[in-house]
């Protein structure tokens, strides 16, 4: 009896159980492709559904096809929106979203959205509606205040996740901690960094001693160091603490029952936060950092490199460490020598107007990759690099998936050589064969992108900025990297003819987005029309293109995707859809 | 800038490529430099101990080289926003003032003050919380005052208002807190 007389027979109940063990969306959606019976039994069972553009598809055909939704990630804006590249109001609404799952009856459990705008009407509709609702995370989203919150809180019965990264939340003085009823248990995991305003922070803190599974704790800066303390002091089974205010003499009373407090906490693994900070204070935390495995002190100011180098020296078994350039090259062979299972590091700038006495060069990067071999994702800042330093980050570390090197000066080229950084990043895409995200900067010709082409066979996300010099170098990205998801290129000479040159290309991918380049409205049209499934956007700020601009009219900002639903019916007016 | 013949071009802070020659001045604008501002009387040159690298190197390593290019460098303006606190340029030195138990902060423009009294009276005008009665007295008195106002230098030390010159204050002062002085006892406060 051969394999295929086999399946036909194959229980449906039995292929659903099978499906439940696969994790990520790609096999799911890969099984669901073999045949029509694999695709009705995997829709009906898919339970986690991820929406990586959410003008994608409609919320009504996403619950036509996937009835029995629990858990929605959508992302909205193009990443460019992070740097003021999109304009507000471009869109990314979940209010149509929350609204078409409560008139289908979804059983919503959990929702976590990135760069969308979240009214507090959806968080109102989301708490009131759903009560199983389990968790929301909510990443660089706007458009909500603490009112949303206070809805959340109030009516979230079940509430185990309440996490914000990164929003940005209209404070209305309103006492939305409070609103956690005092029969609400079940809180995991309550970041509310973010948040610029006052918590009460006994409501806090009371809150925190009924939660008894509460595993990961993130503060703002309006919660002082005494109020922690006391926290701590209910919370010890915390794995992970983001630290508000730490500002506080280290010989006074609280210090000293800080110290010991934190003694206590012998689960604690991740560290954040210190949103404004005494650096003669953070020896109070050295008792937890021997376990530490990931620590970020990128939003604390005025850790200089020596108490940023004392703190690391502690933390033997970091694997992400996210810091302020503070640290400088010096630091970072410090974090070489002592953080032998590091595997992310990310290192920001302290000063954006690139005054550069503060900033990191080639030199800390080299002994990162010398002393951490472990490293796969690396996202640095930095005044300077050379093609040497790179060609042998590339050779000490072969394992990167994420690679994103920004220095300050986009264009700068290699200080040593004078040459444009194309060997260098060409060595990273030869030796890491699985890297999936590479971010670009520096001065580098067309064929930085050749080795993309040739090399970078599972890259995903390509992120361009000032570089290039004529078509070909896109062309070569287009036809080599046969796994691209995103492109986002900005101030680059790319223009029609890359545009046009494999059109079909564009269906296999998420999003395509292109600012400042050599574009033209006509060629946009002729995409347009040739691919219909995928939505062209005009976005004009400063000139309104319209039917009756020139067609050899250079387009400022255009963000195509593919689409099933054809173009948004809520485009500002500043954006034309071809 | 340098004068000819004195050999000193090779430390001149220009745009562009270094080792071009003057050539470089007149050569088209190259496609970053568009939306960038000339700044012919860039800041000075960094004697960081870092920077071991020939001369040749620092003139395009700048500020002038990317100031006014949008979204560059690429950091998320929530950590725009939040991470660089303080640390404007130019001559508006406005700081943060929170005071304990106001949930709103506000901001204060020091360089619109010359002295210590004029803080005093504004801080009391913002706040409604000083006692009063010491409205006069200079802030370094906290025996008598309900409330001490401390600031956060470029150090990241919490130190007492009033103990440096005003200049020395308004240069070093990052942000403002008016602490309640019952905590601040703890903390050995004494006139």
């Amino acid at each position: 009896m051969c394999l295929y007389n086999v399946m036909n027979y194959f229980p449906e109940e039995v292929l659903e159980l099978v499906f439940n063990l696969l994790t990520t969306h790609r096999d799911r959606n890969a099984v669901s492709l073999v045949c029509k019976s694999w695709y009705s039994v995997e829709r009906f069972s898919r339970e986690r559904v991820f929406i990586g553009n959410c003008y994608a598809i409609s919320p009504e055909r996403m619950i036509g096809r996937f009835p029995r939704v629990r858990s929605l990630t959508l992302k909205g804006k193009p990443h460019f929106a992070d740097f003021n590249l999109v304009p507000p109001d471009w869109g990314g609404f979940v209010f149509p979203w929350i609204e078409a799952m409560v008139k289908s009856g979804v059983n919503l459990e959990e929702l976590k959205l990135k760069r969308m705008v979240v009214s507090d009407d959806s968080l109102e509709l989301l708490a009131r509606s759903f009560v199983n609702f389990k968790s929301l995370v909510l990443v660089s989203c706007e458009g909500f205040s603490t009112d949303g919150l206070a809805a959340i809180a109030s009516n979230c019965r079940h509430l185990r996740e309440l996490d914000l990264q990164e929003n940005e939340v209209e404070d209305h003085r309103g006492q939305w901690l409070s609103c956690f009823p005092e029969s609400c248990t079940s809180l995991v995991s309550l970041n509310f960094a973010c948040l610029r305003g006052e918590v009460n922070l006994s409501a806090l803190e009371r809150l925190v001693a009924r939660c008894r599974n509460l595993s990961s704790l993130k503060l703002n800066h309006a919660v002082p160091v005494d109020a922690l303390q006391k926290i701590l002091v209910q919370a010890p089974q915390l794995q992970e603490l983001g630290a508000g205010s730490y500002v506080h003499d280290p010989d006074s009373e609280t210090c000293k029952k800080l110290k010991n407090t934190i003694q206590n906490c012998t689960s604690i693994r991740s560290l954040s936060g210190f949103l404004e900070v005494a650096p003669r204070c953070l020896p109070a935390v050295y008792p937890v950092c021997a376990n530490l495995t990931s620590l970020n002190l990128s939003y604390a100011p005025g850790i200089y490199s020596k108490d940023l180098i004392k703190l690391i020296r502690h933390c033997r078994k970091l694997q992400r460490l996210w810091i302020l350039d503070y640290i400088g090259d010096k630091g970072l062979g410090v974090v070489a020598s002592s953080c032998k299972e590091l595997q992310e590091l990310r290192v920001f700038p302290s000063d954006l107007h690139g005054a550069g006495n503060t900033a990191v060069t080639e030199e800390g990067l080299v002994a990162i990759s010398s002393g951490c071999r472990k490293l796969n994702s690396l996202l640095y800042f930095c005044q300077q690099m050379t093609n040497a330093a790179l060609i042998t980050v590339a050779k000490n570390c072969p394992n990167f998936i994420r690679f994103r090197l920004c220095t300050l000066n986009p264009t700068i080229p290699d200080p040593v050589t004078m040459q444009p950084l194309d060997e260098g990043f060409g060595a990273i895409v030869q030796s890491s064969k699985g890297l999936k995200r590479l971010s670009l900067s520096g001065l580098l010709t067309d064929k930085v992108f050749l080795y993309i082409g040739m090399y970078a066979e599972q890259l995903e996300m390509l992120s361009v900025a000032f570089a290039g010099g004529s078509d070909k170098g896109m062309v070569y990205v287009l036809n080599g990297c046969k796994k691209l998801k995103k492109l986002e290129i900005r101030d680059s000479p790319f223009g029609n003819m890359a545009l046009l040159a494999d059109m079909g290309k564009y269906e296999t991918m998420r999003s395509l987005w292109m600012s400042s380049c050599e574009v033209t409205l006509g060629a946009c049209k002729t995409l347009a029309k040739k691919m219909p499934n995928l939505n062209v956007e005009i976005i004009n700020e400063t000139e309104q293109m319209d039917a009756n601009s020139d067609e050899s009219q250079k387009v400022e900002k255009m963000y195509l995707y593919r689409t099933l639903v054809g173009a948004r019916s809520d485009a500002p007016e500043f954006v034309w859809t071809l | 800038m340098a004068t000819p013949g004195l050999g000193l071009e090779i430390t001149e802070l220009r745009l562009g490529l270094p080792c071009m020659g003057v050539k470089s001045a007149e050569k088209k604008r190259a496609f970053w430099e568009i939306g960038v501002e000339e700044n012919g009387s860039s800041s000075t040159i960094s004697t960081d101990e870092n920077n071991k690298k020939s001369t040749d190197t620092k003139c395009y390593t700048k500020s002038s080289a990317n100031q006014g290019v949008v979204g560059w460098p690429p950091v998320c303006s929530y950590r725009r926003k939040n991470s660089f606190n303080g640390r404007e340029n130019g001559s508006k030195t406005y700081v943060k003032v929170s005071m304990d138990g106001a949930p709103i902060l506000r901001k204060i423009d020091l360089g619109s003050f010359t002295e210590y009294s004029h803080l005093t009276m504004a801080l009391q005008k913002l706040f409604h919380c000083f006692d009063h009665k010491n409205a006069g007295e200079k802030l370094k008195d906290t025996e008598n005052n309900e409330y001490v106002t401390i600031y956060e230098d470029k150090d990241g030390d919490w130190m007492l208002v009033g103990d440096v010159p005003w200049e020395m204050f308004t240069e070093s002062c990052k942000r403002l807190r008016i602490m309640k002085n019952a905590d601040a006892k703890g903390i050995g406060l004494h006139v």
